[in-house]
């Protein structure tokens, strides 16, 4: 292409670029204000200002003396860890079980383990709350993790992707004398590394995010992940903008830093299941 | 007892005089046996529990059936409450899910031009807010949208306003903040979708339409849309799914106020068993398997729309 044809799509372009310019924009400035507003005073933030202050120190000093910020960093980490771990190990044998050893009882059973996902979360949380109160699970991290470990969505994501895997391979292990759980953990954890980090970051991100079943059931303060901390922390009758975003800015920096680092597997994570 | 029934498995299968085939047979129902069992336990089991529980009053403890059996689910009708919760929570669904999507659209139609530059920059600032959480984001709009908060203060120092408003503090804007922060958090988040979709049509196939003499309107509509069906059937359903089951936003940005005007469905839900009201865990499943079945509704209608266009 001519250097004039080029110049002349890049200006038919122009249009474009303004409005992503704009669209950027607006999704990068909320987040911009975190960061300056984590910096300055109450007032401040109120008056509009939304450039760096001084005071990120007191503010920090301040959320230190109101909340239990490192317990519930390290409850976050602990809970979403666990989970993390747990899930991935579960759902990837299901997705593996069920798309390579498939036959029509197992399909039958997918497609009904599918319906789960309709099933809303606020639907079932009096049942799942009387249950784990029942087995004395309150305020642990078992109460956290319990309905998180088994989704569909994961299910899927493994099996979706299982199908890429070879079963030559499979069987030439077997005909090598590897016992089917040594293909497993020898064979398809490797291969499948790619799928395992996607799924990794999107089920760090949800329990890291999660809200609702936290409330319920980890209502100890000693055990309260840090979205319970920075939403007590808005509760209050006053409160104090520059604390409580410097609270938020503590809640959204695991999942920023992973946000960067791992962008690629966070959008295959969230369209994991769809190929 | 489940757990050592599939022990039990687990050993028969290590052992080496078994059939190869029947290993393999089993070694198949094995792997999927705990996540089936745990998604039946946590998800299947506690919805029939909720339903049983929809027709008896109390909570915690001391339930009792109701009389007559299906009072819980009359006396919803009359709950004035609820049924706002239930408007509102449509209110949201009808404006912010429409608007979300086509700019989703839009955004990865632009994303997807092979000419344009910064694209690795656009995609991610786009694509940012899905990595705040939902209470994050929800307190940080409820600051700047606060009385004394950067927006009022902008509006007061450019002239376009006498005094603060609050924004928060009043119905219709408080509804509005409320679906524009929707739209900020997600709009990326389906984007992401569509640009993997599009990214799979082959460029051949646009080249063709082009020297066909369709113009970018009609590759569109008759192209792009078509391939897309399934991603945007997809993106559609979560997205039902997700707005109507609002509850982190309602509480965090809102708090269901003024006057529990913004509440949505779970948050009233959770007011109802485990919040402010009085907990009543009876009629609280009783509303939730109302959503329950709206859900269920809403995704096959969904389901059905997208099959019919082939």
């Amino acid at each position: 292409m001519t250097k004039k044809g080029r110049s002349n799509i890049q200006r038919r372009l122009i249009p474009t670029y303004i409005f992503l310019t704009i669209v950027s924009l607006i999704s990068v400035f909320p987040f911009y204000w975190m960061l300056t507003a984590a910096t300055n005073t109450s007032l401040e933030v109120a008056r509009g200002k939304i450039i760096f202050g001084t005071h990120a120190v007191e503010n920090f000093t301040n959320l230190l003396a109101q909340q239990n910020l490192w317990g519930a960093l390290k409850n976050s980490f602990w809970y979403a860890g666990v989970q993390t771990i747990i899930a991935l190990l579960i759902c990837s044998l299901a997705g593996y079980g069920f798309e390579l050893y498939h036959d029509k009882y197992k399909d039958k059973l997918f497609s009904i383990l599918l319906l789960a996902m309709m099933v809303p979360q606020v639907a079932t949380i009096i049942p799942l709350f009387k249950m784990v109160s029942s087995m004395k699970l309150l305020n642990s991290v078992w109460a956290f993790i319990l309905p998180a470990i088994s989704t569909p969505f994961l299910i899927m994501m493994f099996r979706q992707n299982s199908r890429s895997f070879p079963i030559d391979i499979m069987e030439a292990a077997r005909i090598d004398g590897l016992s089917e759980f040594k293909i497993f953990f020898k064979m398809y954890m490797p291969v499948m590394k790619a799928t395992y980090a996607a799924a990794a970051v999107i089920t760090f991100m949800n329990a890291w995010n999660a809200y609702m079943w936290p409330k319920v059931v980890m209502s100890d303060n000693g055990a309260q992940p840090m979205p319970r901390l920075i939403a007590n922390l808005a509760a209050g009758y006053s409160v104090d903008y520059g604390v409580l975003m410097m609270a938020v800015l503590f809640c959204s920096c695991p999942t920023l830093i992973i946000f960067f680092i791992l962008q690629k597997q966070f959008a295959e994570g969230i369209t994991g299941a769809v190929k | 007892m489940l757990l050592r029934l599939w022990l039990k498995e687990v050993f028969a299968l290590s052992k080496k005089n078994a059939s190869v085939l029947a290993k393999q047979h089993r070694a198949g129902w094995i792997y999927l046996a705990p996540a089936s069992l745990l998604i039946v336990v946590m998800s299947f089991w506690p919805m029939i529990q909720a339903f049983l529980m929809s027709l008896k009053t109390g909570s915690s403890a001391n339930m009792q059936w109701v009389e007559p059996i299906f009072y819980n689910y009359k006396r919803m009708f009359a709950d004035k409450l609820f049924i706002r919760s239930v408007g509102n929570t449509f209110l949201y669904l009808i404006i912010q899910v429409p608007i979300m999507l086509v700019v989703a659209m839009l955004l990865a139609q632009m994303l997807n031009n092979k000419d344009l530059k910064f694209k690795g920059l656009f995609r991610t600032c786009v694509f940012l807010p899905c990595a705040m959480s939902l209470v994050s984001y929800s307190l940080i709009f409820k600051s700047m949208f606060a009385t004394n908060g950067l927006i009022n203060s902008v509006l007061l120092n450019l002239g376009l306003i006498e005094q603060n408003i609050n924004f928060l503090g009043t119905t219709s804007t408080a509804r509005a903040i409320i679906i524009v922060a929707l739209v900020w958090r997600w709009t990326g988040y389906n984007m992401v979708f569509y640009l993997a979709g599009l990214q799979g049509i082959e460029y051949s196939v646009y080249e063709a339409a082009k020297i066909d003499g369709a113009n970018a309107w009609q590759t569109f509509w008759r192209i792009t849309v078509p391939l897309l069906k399934p991603t945007i059937v997809m993106t559609g359903i979560m997205s039902i799914n997700g707005t109507l089951q609002l509850f982190d936003e309602s509480v965090n940005l809102t708090s269901g106020g003024p006057a529990n005007s913004t509440i949505t469905m779970s948050h009233y839900i959770y007011q109802n068993s485990f919040g402010d009201f009085v907990a009543n865990f009876g009629y609280a499943s009783a509303l939730s398997f109302v959503v329950f079945i709206m859900v269920a509704v809403l995704s096959a209608i969904n389901l059905k729309v997208g099959d019919k266009r082939d």
